[in-house]
């Protein structure tokens, strides 16, 4: 998409509050995201076995990583002193509802078609991870670009 | 999103309310940001259609029904490709070249229409595509095409990274951003760029879908 500097009126895009704010905060994103690629890995992994005697040994690994990168994240976060929390929680609330539904029906396929435990156990754990994560950067992409007194 | 899926017409009624009081309204010859129209972030009135989709798609994957989860995977699939190229290589362009009140009243439009049909298109493709292909035996490690099947994977995996991590959260701080009463369009600018081009980016890695599903298809 390419600008229109005509129509952009003078004082337009000076940085504000919340602009001089984002070099504060953690990178909680890029954590983000490589946590979501590492769960998509594995994912892909176990999917790509389907049907054969499964090597669960390296998406296990990613799985691991990937809840520790999780969790290191959700403390960043925590540790943040100034923040919209309330648009944070509120974002997140309903998108892990969202997300928890869309979850839900993966995982009901899943034991739908009796899938065997260990892969079980290893694509819920995969989904927990995304169904919370993908939230976390909802909301968080959201909260950061939020007045921090902003509900 | 309760609070947030309530019409704020206030905001638009008056000048007051929309224009950083530094700044005359629009129309008064000054320059302050766009009046951004009142908007829902979700549109709640589409929810009982995606909550009839969801049904309807655990319903297919319950039965396993043939034409039922291929009628989901292809449709679902079709739609969410069509969007993505269209939204890349045709709407982006124009986006671009219209006024930031023009992109604004756009942008209310259209975004929280996308952050209800991009999430459940994809629902659809992947959760019936799967049972689909576990149905009829496709993915089955000894499929003799299993390869091109796991390439469609990997395809998916990076279009889901690209859409989860960059597409959906700058599509919603965008509209979050225009629920303020001073929305900064400089910013909106820059998330719907980032928007449109992991659209366009996710659009030609459809492509890569569609060679690999017409082959399978034909195979």
């Amino acid at each position: 998409m390419t600008t229109a500097p005509a129509a952009s009126p003078p004082g337009f895009g000076e940085p504000d509050a919340e602009d001089l704010h984002q070099a504060d905060l953690p990178p909680v994103m890029p954590i983000a995201i490589v946590t979501l690629a590492l769960v998509v890995t594995g994912g892909i992994l176990v999917a790509a076995q389907y049907g054969r005697a499964a090597h669960l040994t390296v998406p296990t690994v990613l799985l691991a990583v990937s809840a520790v990168l999780l969790l290191a994240n959700a403390v960043l976060i925590a540790r943040i002193s100034a923040f919209a929390w309330p648009v944070f929680f509120r974002v997140l609330g309903w998108a892990l509802l969202a997300y928890c539904v869309i979850a839900g029906i993966l995982e009901y396929v899943f034991v739908y078609d009796h899938t065997p435990a260990r892969l079980l156990a290893l694509f819920s754990g995969m989904l927990v991870l995304f169904a919370v994560d993908v939230p976390l950067m909802l909301a968080y992409s959201v909260a950061r670009w939020q007045p921090v007194d902003a509900t | 999103m309760t609070d947030t899926a309530v019409e704020t017409a206030a905001r638009s009624e008056g000048p007051a309310a929309a224009e950083p009081a530094s700044t005359p309204p629009p129309g008064a010859g000054g320059h302050g940001p766009p009046p951004v129209p009142s908007f829902s972030i979700v549109p709640v009135r589409a929810l009982p259609v995606v909550a009839a989709v969801l049904v309807g798609l655990i319903v297919a994957i319950g039965s396993n029904n043939l034409w039922a989860l291929t009628f989901f995977h292809v449709a679902g699939g079709g739609l969410w490709t069509s969007l993505d190229l269209f939204l890349g290589l045709v709407l982006g362009p124009i986006m671009g070249s219209l006024s930031i009140p023009a992109r604004v009243e756009f942008t209310t439009r259209f975004m929280p229409k996308m952050l209800l049909i991009m999430p459940t298109l994809v629902a659809m493709t992947l959760g019936a595509g799967f049972q689909l292909a576990r149905h009829v035996g496709n993915l089955d490690a000894s499929y003799p095409h299993h390869g091109w099947l796991v390439a469609s994977f990997v395809v998916v995996g990076i279009m889901a990274v690209i859409a989860l991590g960059l597409l959906e959260p700058a599509n919603l701080a965008v509209l979050f951003e225009l629920k303020k009463p001073q929305p900064n369009g400089e910013r909106i600018g820059r998330l719907m760029k980032v928007f449109i081009y992991t659209a366009g980016i996710t659009g030609v890695l459809q492509i890569a879908t569609i060679l690999i599903m017409t082959f399978l298809a034909s195979r």
